[in-house]
């Protein structure tokens, strides 16, 4: 853990309510996210017991599996699920922008410009923490190789329509949820501790209850008192006053509440099924009013500058996968191949860059962590001294001496990169330290950010007073090399994998007498 | 990991094995059906010698080669090495479009050319150049041979976006070092063949088993103090030998020690080879002062003292210069606050670096900062074998490491609780073991301070 | 082989004979326990447990005393939230019979797959399935080794099903029950672990992968002292495979799917922890003489009539090293983290937490050194760099609009 987020956590215990860590939202929060809140069977690989979902707060839509070992009702959860999830998933899809990219044309091989579409917006799902991203991605998994009665009638236990689909969806939200930034699935815990330091562990933070409970305790309650509350307080019947944000259920509520009423649900009492429902939904409506809180404080956060730069980034992502869909692709593999995983890789440490560059580049506050980290550095302008390059077109190189309080880990040479006005960068090199090496003082020439000529553009070499920012990081990393075609996968790597359509990877999962647990 | 079959037993002259050893790797290099071999080689066992060899005799077999190196640095070494051996070796030095991209010592060379693009190269034999440059450049068929340097360092997916360059490699590289990473999470490949966060070589063989495996068997750097120890702790399946015997290396001082704890630990190590100057336990952050003090008057009184290295090498001794002095780290903050201190006692022209810089490097003697000195817990990144290894084997007379006392409660105190990945070999020796192997030799060398 | 590891293998003793304990220290322990309580026995889980974190002297003294801590938990007022759902147990149970169906046919054929391919299957009948029953603990032990002793001598197949091993621990045995036990033809042992979480795709939670392994090493390290005693005895060579087979439900099917997880690190782990237990002895005889930990039941035999703040002192005789991983690992865990939370020690924070911050301690200590306490060393790069931290942050955000401090209500 850095050291300036422990400060902040110190500084909460002190406090007794949670220390921000940011001072504006890095996360794009959607007008109309869907929330989804999911239970799933103690024990049982992708048996759901129960859900809330839903874009409007006071009226979440239940859906319950009285017998989640029945393979029907199973099915008859996910094709529910699928009804209120693909509605709102879709709903992007037709509102298009048109965008210029560069493609290689396959006659010439040049690049050129074509138009392509954009969805202006993109749906957003959250969860309330990281394990219910996990579970999205584990229903996804499940279900993209179910086979409905239209695609096969011969599949013996056809899936319900849709129910497929809803699979290559959570597949691509879980998948998106690995790149660092992206926004189309989130987690509550995830975000409201990017931007919160709590009083107690990351560990701790994990429990969505406990983690409010330190954001915005309730009034006149200590939030330690109010977490620890959250995180352990049952009542007479030894159930948790505060139960778990899911998917795993409270073992007391599996064995006091639940299994009696599956029991008569088994047994055909009359009402059971009811029951049961009220039963899920006393656990999961507790943590749908948390996220829900969650999102009013998050929203109450300006956005920083650069967020909206990331989520065209997610819309792109829906795009592609909308046309992949539409095109009839088949259902994502159930693993990647080697040239699809070293892209995925390369894609993730970009964006991984370039949101730690950008978090930096909108908030004090991140950019006080990089500061502290020797990785930034705020200074005075004290002297600025005209230089040219040598060369036959000598261009401006001054050298700009600055004062600072900050230590930052510097190699001559090394570059540095400051933001202008208008989204635009200027680079500089760091040349010494001052007399006798103070490390107070900076030697910086400027190699770029002055425009074309011999002589640099108005304002945009700096003036002594002048306070300026520089960072040793890039503001706009750029991805790798590109990597060959799967089918040009040399023999290091196994040689091409292979084709889609004969791959195994893409067979239905076999269904088994077993599959009724 | 299997140890790889013994064909015959190794000669017992560390020459004449070392011979045998490079004869073996030529030949399968150059005749080999297969296409690839793979070289194991330990610090110091003449890895970048071999490398130079095999280039040239591929170069006058007509075999057009590429070279990939993992670093600028490294290949700017590998030219210089290659120019110094055959001056009319025609060669070129790819190169990126950036400034200062290459060695302005390279210009010098009369038969080497620099080019940032790989057409004004196309009559040179041998063309080097970094993996992340090779990855951006097209060539129209793929060359008949590669020699690609470091090869354990390289991750999987930097080999992906170059294979299809060549038709056949001699990858070399050292297993001990510091392993390549990711900054973000990679977990979901974990135990695939192709993991593109692991290393080439691990997806390479996982791909090619049966490729031809051979290891250099003799360190020429490390000493016969060292050797074994290095070997035991960190290549525990392929243990290496010392190309010098115990008399062979003496490490002597004009000036005799004052009995301070820091010129004992200079004796010591002259004597043994390792010195261990144990600081009272503390918990400390990373640039503990007392501990960055001490780094630094070791290094001022092995100069101050008149150190003389005899070795193989030369005939006379030859004094112990500053150059031939370097101070190792975990952390780059650690290598700043040494470097101020020695600024400070008026001391300069000493390599100080992290162990991450350090790799490929060598020293008469290195003075080590040891990763856990001080910390309260033990991480991962601090317990990492390669981290280590590096720092301890860097040397080609003495090792001085400098430590805070109680680093072996905190390696008993250390929670293994690690997560299993199905499918991923586990790799030997763990950090632990051979943190605890190296303490336990330390500790017979150890000073109080 | 590595010769260093063996050699300093060979320095921590044999897995099944730790020095035994004084007669002295067994009455201790015995007082510590309380008159008349039996030591809570030591499983399989809780021998891996060791090593979650050996740095805890509390733990370790608890652990080696057998006082059951769940107990104590509650008797303290800080219940551990530990439990299992029924469901999880017929589902693991129900997925256990599958796979050990049909005379273990299923299982065995998964054994050689994976761990001896090429190996021609067992006719049929040619599985020896020995009984293992017999009264008590100590019995079923001694029926195990015979059983794995016949199994070894007669050359076939056998399917061990829930064989009882016998450990020393500090001097106590202790009994741990593996799900299976495979004896190979040429006198290998294997390990079989039945597990209810499912591998998907070939791969499976690496956290409960790494419980699972953990687990199997504690029974490798059981099965190694018989399997010596075992060759000693019949002349045939027996062997313990350091690769254990953990079996899964395939998917999300209850079909099995069966993959070798190499335990050597995690034997190699937990036999450091089992040689360290041995420490027991100076832990206990650092106690302030009569210090207990007896619950002392009233008369329905189980209400502890104990006071708990007599208890919480006598637990803070016992030094803890408390992390939030505890909360995960130790049913004292909540008690523990209380009394942290009441020194304001940094680690309440995260194990990390103290990583950079040297010699402070406490979060006062820290917080105070950042607001310029004179009184902290002001040549301390820990102080130094908190300062730094403490007025980059009081920078950026007084640079900053009020409300994102959260002092006003959000909504």
């Amino acid at each position: 853990m850095p050291l300036i987020e422990t400060l902040a956590r110190m500084e909460a215990v002190a406090a007794g309510r949670a220390r921000p860590l940011t001072t504006v939202r890095h996360r794009h929060l959607a007008e109309h996210p869907l929330v989804l809140v999911p239970l799933t069977t103690s024990g049982e690989a992708g048996a759901p017991l129960g859900a809330l979902v839903g874009t409007d707060r006071e009226k979440p839509r239940l859906l319950t599996v009285p017998q989640p070992r029945d393979r029907d009702l199973r099915f008859g959860f996910l094709a529910e699920l699928a009804e209120a999830v693909l509605p709102y998933v879709d709903g992007f899809a037709d509102d298009i922008a048109y965008e210029e990219r560069k493609e290689t044309d396959p006659e010439s091989g040049k690049q050129v410009p074509v138009q392509v579409e954009l969805c202006t917006d993109a749906p957003q799902l959250i969860v309330p923490s990281a394990a219910g991203v996990a579970y999205v991605r584990l229903l996804g998994r499940s279900m993209r190789f179910r086979r409905t009665a239209e695609q096969d009638p011969e599949a013996p236990h056809p899936a319900p329509p849709h129910v497929p689909l809803l699979g290559r969806w959570f597949t691509h939200f879980g998948e998106r949820a690995r790149v660092p930034g992206a926004c189309l699935l989130l987690s509550m815990t995830g975000l409201l501790t990017r931007h919160w330091a709590t009083g107690q562990s990351a560990l701790e933070d994990q429990h969505l209850a406990a983690l409010l409970a330190w954001i915005d305790p309730p009034p006149g309650v200590p939030a330690q008192q109010a977490a620890e509350f959250a995180e352990a307080a049952r009542d007479a019947d030894g159930q948790l006053h505060c139960p778990p944000a899911g998917p795993a259920t409270d073992p007391a509520f599996d064995n006091r509440l639940l299994a009696p009423a599956m029991a008569r649900y088994d047994a055909g009492v009359p009402g059971a099924a009811q029951e049961i429902a009220a039963l899920v939904e006393s656990r999961l409506r507790p943590t749908w009013d948390a996220v829900w809180q969650g999102v009013d404080l998050l929203r109450a956060l300006p956005e920083g500058a650069r967020v909206a730069d990331r989520w065209k980034r997610d819309r792109w992502s829906y795009t592609s996968h909308r046309d992949r869909i539409r095109a009839g692709e088949p259902p994502q593999p159930r693993q990647d191949d080697a040239v699809t995983a070293a892209r995925k890789l390369a894609s993730r440490e970009t964006a991984q860059a370039l949101l730690d560059a950008q978090e930096a580049l909108d908030d004090p506050l991140v950019m006080a962590g990089r500061r502290l980290a020797g990785e930034a550095f705020r200074g005075t302008v004290t002297e600025v001294e005209m230089a040219y390059s040598k060369g036959r077109r000598p261009m401006p190189r001054p050298v700009v001496t600055l004062r600072t309080g900050d230590r930052p880990q510097l190699d001559a040479g090394g570059r540095l990169h400051r933001a202008l006005d208008g989204g635009r960068t200027q680079t500089a090199e760091f040349v010494a330290y001052g007399p006798g090496g103070d490390p107070g003082t900076l030697l910086i020439r400027l190699t770029g950010g002055m425009g074309r000529g011999r002589t640099p553009e108005p304002g945009s070499v700096p003036e002594p007073g002048d306070a300026l920012c520089w960072t040793l990081f890039e503001h706009a990393p750029r991805g790798g090399p590109a990597l060959p075609e799967p089918e040009d996968t040399p023999w290091t790597h196994g040689g091409p994998p292979p084709a889609p359509g004969d791959a195994p990877s893409a067979a239905p999962d076999p269904v088994t007498p077993e599959d009724y647990l | 990991m299997t140890p790889p079959p013994l064909t015959a037993p190794p000669p017992a002259d560390p020459a004449a094995a070392a011979a045998a050893a490079t004869d073996a790797i030529l030949h399968d290099t150059l005749h080999s059906t297969r296409r690839g071999v793979v070289v194991d080689s330990p610090p110091g066992a003449g890895k970048s010698t071999l490398v130079v060899r095999a280039a040239r005799e591929l170069a006058a077999a007509g075999r057009r080669l590429m070279i990939v190196a993992q670093t600028n640095a490294q290949v700017d070494d590998l030219v210089l090495r290659l120019a110094a051996k055959d001056p009319d070796l025609p060669v070129g030095r790819l190169h990126s479009s950036e400034p200062a991209a290459h060695d302005p010592a390279l210009a010098a060379l009369p038969a080497v050319r620099t080019s940032a693009r790989i057409a004004d190269l196309a009559d040179r034999d041998i063309v080097v150049s970094t993996a992340a440059k090779w990855a951006y450049t097209k060539v129209e068929e793929p060359w008949r041979h590669a020699i690609v340097d470091e090869a354990y360092q390289m991750r999987s997916d930097a080999l992906l976006g170059v294979a299809g360059l060549f038709e056949r490699a001699l990858f070399v590289g050292d297993p001990g070092q510091l392993d390549p990473f990711s900054v973000v999470g990679a977990d979901q490949w974990a135990g695939l063949s192709y993991d593109p966060s692991a290393s080439a070589v691990a997806t390479l063989l996982a791909h090619n088993p049966d490729l031809p495996q051979h290891r250099l068997p003799v360190s020429w750097r490390l000493p016969a103090s060292a050797a074994p120890l290095v070997s035991s702790a960190f290549y525990p399946y392929t243990p290496f030998r010392s190309g010098t015997g115990p008399g062979d290396r003496r490490l002597a001082f004009g000036v005799r020690g004052d009995g301070s704890p820091v010129d004992r630990v200079l004796d010591e190590a002259a004597a043994s080879g390792w010195g261990l100057l144990e600081l009272p336990a503390r918990h400390t952050p990373r640039t503990d002062p007392e501990a960055v003090g001490a780094l630094a008057r070791v290094v001022r009184r092995l100069l101050d003292r008149g150190g003389a290295a005899t070795s193989e090498q030369a005939d006379a001794p030859e004094p112990l210069t500053a150059a031939r002095i370097a101070v190792g780290t975990a952390h780059r903050d650690q290598a700043a606050a040494v470097r101020a201190a020695l600024a400070g006692l008026g001391v300069s022209g000493v390599t100080v670096d992290t162990a991450n810089r350090l790799q490929g490097r060598e020293f008469d003697v290195t003075v080590v900062l040891h990763p856990l000195s001080g910390r309260p817990d033990a991480t991962a990144f601090h317990l990492e074998t390669g981290r280590l290894c590096v720092l301890a084997s860097r040397h080609r007379h003495a090792c001085i490491v400098v430590c805070r006392a109680g680093v072996t409660d905190l390696l008993d105190e250390h929670p293994a609780t690690e997560p299993v990945q199905l499918g991923v070999t586990v790799k030997f020796p763990d950090g632990w073991e051979a943190n605890h192997s190296v303490m336990a030799h330390l500790s017979e060398h150890r000073v109080v301070g | 082989m590595n010769v260093s590891r063996e050699s300093r293998t060979a320095a921590d003793g044999p897995p099944g004979a730790p020095p035994s304990p004084s007669p002295g220290l067994r009455q201790r322990l015995s007082e510590l326990r309380g008159p008349g309580v039996r030591p809570r026995p030591l499983d399989a889980r809780a021998l891996a447990a060791l090593a979650a974190n050996p740095g805890c002297r509390r733990r370790a003294l608890l652990d080696g005393a057998g006082v059951d801590k769940g107990a104590l938990a509650r008797a303290l007022g800080a219940p551990a939230a530990y439990g299992q759902s029924q469901f999880a147990l017929a589902r693991g149970n129900s997925f256990e019979a599958r796979v050990k169906a049909d005379g273990g046919a299923e299982l065995l054929r998964l054994v050689r797959e994976r761990l001896a391919p090429g190996t021609p299957p067992p006719e049929d009948g040619e599985v020896a399935r020995p009984d293992l029953s017999a009264a008590g603990p100590a019995g079923r032990a001694a029926r195990t080794a015979l059983a794995l002793r016949e199994a070894t001598a007669a050359g076939g197949w056998a399917l061990l099903d829930h064989p009882l091993l016998a450990m020393d621990v500090a001097g106590s045995a202790a009994y741990v029950e593996p799900d299976a036990v495979v004896v190979h033809p040429d006198g290998v042992w294997t390990v079989v672990e039945i597990k209810s979480f499912p591998m998907i795709d070939g791969a499976a939670d690496p956290a409960k992968v790494g419980a699972a392994a953990r687990q199997a090493a504690v029974y490798v390290l059981a099965l190694e002292a018989v399997a010596a005693h075992t060759a000693a005895h019949t002349g045939r060579p027996a062997r313990v495979r350091d690769r254990a087979l953990l079996i899964c439900p395939k998917d999300f099917s209850n079909l099995p799917a069966a993959a070798a997880v190499d335990v050597r690190r995690q034997r190699a782990t937990t036999r450091r922890q089992l040689a360290r237990l041995t420490r027991v002895e100076e832990i206990a005889a650092a106690l302030p003489a009569g210090t207990t930990f007896a619950l002392r039941p009233g008369d329905d035999g189980t209400t502890p009539t104990r006071p708990a703040a007599e208890l919480a002192e006598a637990v803070a005789a016992v030094p803890a090293a408390y992390a939030p991983e505890c909360l995960a690992a130790c049913e004292l865990a909540f008690h523990c983290r209380t009394r942290s939370r009441q020194e304001g020690a940094v680690e309440t924070l995260g194990r990390g937490a103290r990583g950079e911050l040297g010699g402070l301690r406490t979060i006062g200590e820290a917080l105070a050194a950042a607001a310029g306490d004179p009184g902290a060393d002001p040549d301390d790069p820990a102080v130094q760099a908190l300062r730094t931290a403490a007025a980059l942050r009081a920078e950026a955000l007084a640079a900053v609009p009020a409300p994102r401090d959260g002092e006003e209500p959000c909504r």
